[in-house]
């Protein structure tokens, strides 16, 4: 465990707690830019999450203690799992405490969490929301496992930093079953993260809400730090694309000039990332509900298939 | 020294055959077996665990027993693989017994005393399952195990559907038993010593091996509920008292298990590398079964019995994935897939008793285990509540808990799997592993539904509004098995650490070794993989406790309670949450065909609509019924043979007689 190691650890855990609501607010001025209206500004989202902290909780009367600590659980989930996946550098201590299985492992923790608090009060929309959110789970989760484990398999480790450094570092060849994880694991990012198609970040439309639905029931500072933990999760997830397709311009072990040169690196990647997403998003039109099984099923099937032209083609 | 802890775990399954005879010495005390004769049984069963654990590192030992027919005594023998699965036997039934009694109450059909005897027969049948050394012995404990265990499903005997399920249940036992004992037989070989210690030692045919090994399979596999002879466990389960239903889902189970481990990887010297595809095969399509249906449960119990038949699965992979490469001479990968599979063993043994207990408490609180009954019990009984949160998190394969880490090992032994000498396996694997993956993750939905549906909401119904906390003692057996499954997820290189005496054992390889120390859990090579529970468990638990702080520090903790909002809808009750029903159907949409739906929904004119969906096995029709018509049918041409007449019998007399003379001469 070297000192740079600590340091570049630190400096990833706050770059992404800090961060990640920059990120959420210029996806959204992306779309408002490409439907031709004024953008809130970058800082929405650090003004709604403060404003959110400042204002009282307005507990139902038979909320348990679940539903208070699930906010904060799934913020913790989030941040450790942004902890996990190297963004400026591979030298992370936290690596070997969880690989890209645990990661996933995470990610679902923090979404049983807040499904079993969307059910906690028993509402009709909070049983709505966290069945389709659970439905949306274990359709994306075994695909993105998959996409991770293709990874896994081209360097033979499921260390997230071993795979950065393997698929960065290798001499460019274009491998046919990353194109294909590629796609897979965009499918399931937007659905994950709750974006247009399967979900709708921006409607509170009963028959369509998948997410909104679930955490209707929240207010003030626990409904700030869901806001928040939402947008680590689209953070962590477009790093996480970012480490495995685009890895270029991590820094190595002890790499000082490395780290410092990542930072930019990383904040263009995902400038252009979230742009993407927001172009994606302009374009595609929100599905039927029961239209996301078919759109999963398709990303499950691209990252099989993935992990099996690696199999035949690639060894 | 091994001799001694052999001859002391002979020496506490006959403490628990005495509890249970001396619990007929007053067979409608209810005191007496509730406040005695349990808590002893749990003694018995913690020291029985002790000396297991004991046991694991110690060379194997074997005794012939002063007991049996005069020519054929009974050989005990108690090496790693046995000590192991007597290590588990004992610290689930620890827990189970101390719920026992505090579950058993008055007005049962069995009377207590005889329900006390059988449950520690039971107990003790299943330790002599696991130190039976020769195939008279191992048979006789089975069918005592079997027998006991039918009775204990029946303790409620008056009702028509628990007869019907026991019978069931009786059946496909004695269908896997004879199956069992013409395995043995292909096993001896001829030579009519029915020792494992001579099975061992036999090199027998391929083809006599194979047909051990599918005798075997289709055997244990009746027992352990694969499919497609899983009908049984979704039947018995919900029949019996809890806390059978949680030995026999977290220990019998496991019994079926270790007779499958026996007799592939140790009385069959070369197991054949397709055996491994077979196993694989059968693994996956159970656990895929298993978990959609039991998202489709209704009752609780019939969930988690169908979650069983998912975990088996799981368990029946690794078994596969053992053989596979033990087949093609990988030992440590072997060592690797063996260790997963023990591991999620002792997982599912700890997970699924603690949330069996846990409905049993449900039951007894809200006198129902029908989840469209219950809701809101985390209010009135929260000690159960958080165990069961610790259960069903475990269960959903989720970090730090132990669940995850049997799945992380099997994951980790499927990723190394593309380095076998057949390329048509290869391809297969990632099929494989996807599969897995999905039936985590679908594992993770069904534990939503257990859980939201029963513990948190609006209570569905009266009694359960009204539900009480469990009493002490059923939350002592909760509380102990509730921190297994912590231990058992925070410690993962300790527990492998103690495995490794069977895959020495058992593949020749040890994987312990690699193992970065305690903290790190890293089979085979550190930079291949790691994972450490406890780094994980700290830096969550920091960000979360620093996240609460900070909250508090720079804001405020204001809170006003008020109705729930709901959109502002003001008139919100208990119906319009979810139904259990509600929360499978997206279950059954995505997995249509798999089911045998069957809908019943109103025409528009009807004065009072109705609407009633249900989903069942589609291997009823498929499979049984037909079976059940062939055997009735050759059963009614035999009976042609009885016609009543004196005069007819007479002349099949005649006829025998005629025959044989002819044969004989």
């Amino acid at each position: 465990m070297s000192a740079s190691g600590l340091a570049a650890q630190f400096t990833e855990l706050m770059l992404a707690v800090l961060l990640a609501p920059l990120l959420t607010g210029w996806v959204n001025n992306c779309r408002a830019w490409l439907q031709n209206k004024s953008a809130p500004g970058l800082l929405q989202p650090y003004r709604v999450i403060g404003k959110l902290f400042r204002k009282e909780v307005v507990l139902a009367h038979n909320a348990s203690p679940l539903f208070r600590a699930a906010p904060y659980v799934v913020f913790g989930c989030l941040a450790l799992a942004a902890a996990i996946v190297p963004t400026i550098a591979t030298d992370l201590p936290l690596n070997a405490a969880a690989d890209a299985i645990a990661l996933v492992g995470l990610l679902a923790l923090a979404r049983m969490f807040i499904a079993l608090a969307g059910m906690d009060i028993g509402t009709a929309f909070g049983g709505l929301g966290a069945r389709r959110e659970m439905m949306i789970g274990f359709l994306a989760e075994p695909a993105l496992l998959m996409v991770l484990f293709t990874a896994s398999l081209i360097s033979s480790s499921t260390s997230l930093a071993t795979i950065v450094e393997t698929l960065a570092h290798r001499e460019f060849v274009i491998y046919p079953s990353l194109a294909f994880a590629g796609v897979a694991f965009t499918m399931v990012s937007l659905a994950e993260n709750g974006r247009v198609p399967v979900d709708n970040p921006a409607t509170h439309l009963e028959l369509t809400m998948v997410h909104e639905a679930m955490v209707l029931e929240y207010s003030g500072r626990h409904l700030a730090m869901i806001e928040w933990a939402a947008s680590l999760k689209l953070f962590v997830y477009s790093c996480m694309g970012l480490a495995l397709f685009l890895p270029f311009g991590v820094a190595q072990a002890g790499d000082w000039l490395g780290i410092v040169l990542a930072l930019p690196a990383l904040l263009a990647k995902l400038a252009v990332g979230g742009a993407a997403l927001a172009t994606i998003e302009m374009i595609s039109a929100k599905m039927r509900i029961f239209r996301a099984p078919e759109f999963l099923g398709t990303a499950f099937l691209l990252a099989v298939l993935a992990m099996l032209l690696h199999v035949l083609l690639e060894r | 020294m091994a001799a001694a802890s052999l001859d002391a775990t002979l020496a506490l399954v006959g403490a628990w055959l005495a509890i249970g005879a001396l619990a007929m010495a007053a067979p409608r005390n209810l005191t007496l077996a509730a406040r005695v004769l349990f808590p002893a049984g749990a003694a018995v069963g913690l020291a029985l665990a002790a000396i297991a654990l004991h046991a694991l590192f110690e060379p194997p030992a074997s005794r012939v027993l002063p007991l049996g027919l005069p020519d054929l005594p009974f050989h005990a023998r108690l090496d790693a693989l046995s000590a192991f699965f007597l290590l588990l036997l004992g610290a689930v039934s620890a827990g189970v017994s101390i719920f026992a009694s505090g579950y058993l109450r008055a007005g049962q059909d069995t009377p207590p005393g005889l329900y006390c005897l059988c449950y520690h027969a039971f107990l003790a049948a299943m330790a002599l399952v696991l130190v039976a050394d020769d195939a008279y012995f191992f048979m006789m404990a089975w069918e005592t195990m079997a027998l006991s265990s039918f009775f204990l499903v029946l303790t409620e005997h008056r009702r028509a559907e628990v007869r019907r399920a026991a019978y069931l249940y009786l059946l496909i036992a004695h269908l896997g038993a004879i199956s069992i004992l013409l395995s043995f037989g292909a096993l001896q070989g001829g030579s009519g010593d029915y020792r494992f210690e001579t099975m061992r030692l036999a090199a027998q045919p391929s083809a006599l091996a194979t047909a051990a090994f599918l005798l075997a399979l289709a055997g244990f596999g009746a027992k352990a509920g694969i499919v497609p002879l899983h009908v049984w466990l979704p039947e018995a389960h919900p029949a019996a008292p809890s806390p059978v239903s949680a030995l026999l889902s977290a220990v019998m189970l496991k019994t079926a298990i270790y007779g499958m481990l026996r007799v592939a990887l140790d009385l069959i010297a070369t197991p054949l590398w397709w055996w491994g595809i077979v196993a694989l095969a059968i693994g996956l399509a159970s656990a895929v079964f298993g978990v959609v249906f039991a998202a489709v449960q209704d009752d609780m119990k019939r969930l988690l019995a169908y979650s069983s038949i998912e975990n088996i699965g799981l368990v029946m992979a690794g078994f596969g994935l053992t053989l596979l490469f033990r087949g093609f001479g990988m030992g440590a990968l072997a060592a690797l897939a063996l260790t997963a599979t023990l591991y999620h063993c002792l997982n599912h043994a700890f997970f699924k008793s603690l949330l069996f207990l846990a409905t049993g408490s449900v039951l007894h609180a809200a006198g129902s285990s029908d989840l469209n009954r219950l809701g809101g019990l985390i209010h009135r009984m929260p000690w159960v509540a958080w165990c069961a949160l610790i259960g069903s998190l475990a269960i959903a394969g989720l970090p730090p808990l132990n669940g995850f880490v049997s799945e992380w090992l099997l994951l980790q032994a499927f990723l190394f799997t593309p380095g076998l000498p057949q390329g048509y396996v290869n391809m297969l694997v990632p099929v494989a592993a996807a599969l897995i993956a999905l039936t985590a993750a679908l594992s993770a939905y069904v534990m939503v539904k257990f859980y939201g549906v029963a513990f948190l909401g609006q209570p569905r119904g009266s009694a359960a509004a009204e539900a009480h906390e469990a009493g002490p003692w059923e939350r002592i057996g909760l509380a102990w098995l509730a921190a297994c499954c912590v231990a058992l997820g925070l410690v993962p290189a300790t527990v492998i650490g103690m495995l490794d005496p069977i895959t020495r054992g058992l593949t020749g390889y040890s994987i312990a070794s690699h193992a970065g120390g305690w903290l790190y859990l890293a089979p085979l090579e550190p930079q291949r993989a790691s994972y450490s529970p406890i780094l994980f468990l700290l830096v969550a638990a920091a960000a979360v406790a620093v996240a609460w702080l900070a909250v508090r520090v720079f804001y405020h903790g204001r809170v006003r309670r008020a109705p729930p909002w709901d959109c502002g809808f003001p008139r919100l009750d208990a119906r319009m949450q979810d139904s259990a029903a509600g929360y499978g159907q997206p279950v059954t949409v995505v997995f249509q065909p798999a089911f045998r739906i069957r809908t019943e929904a109103p025409l528009p004119s009807d004065a009072r609509p109705r609407y009633r969906q249900s989903a069942d096995d589609p291997l009823w029709p498929l499979l049984y019924l037909p079976v059940a018509g062939a055997v009735e049918r050759i059963g009614s041409l035999v009976a042609l043979l009885q016609r009543g007449r004196i005069s007819v019998y007479l002349v099949y007399s005649f006829a025998t007689l005629l025959l044989l003379l002819l044969f004989v001469r």
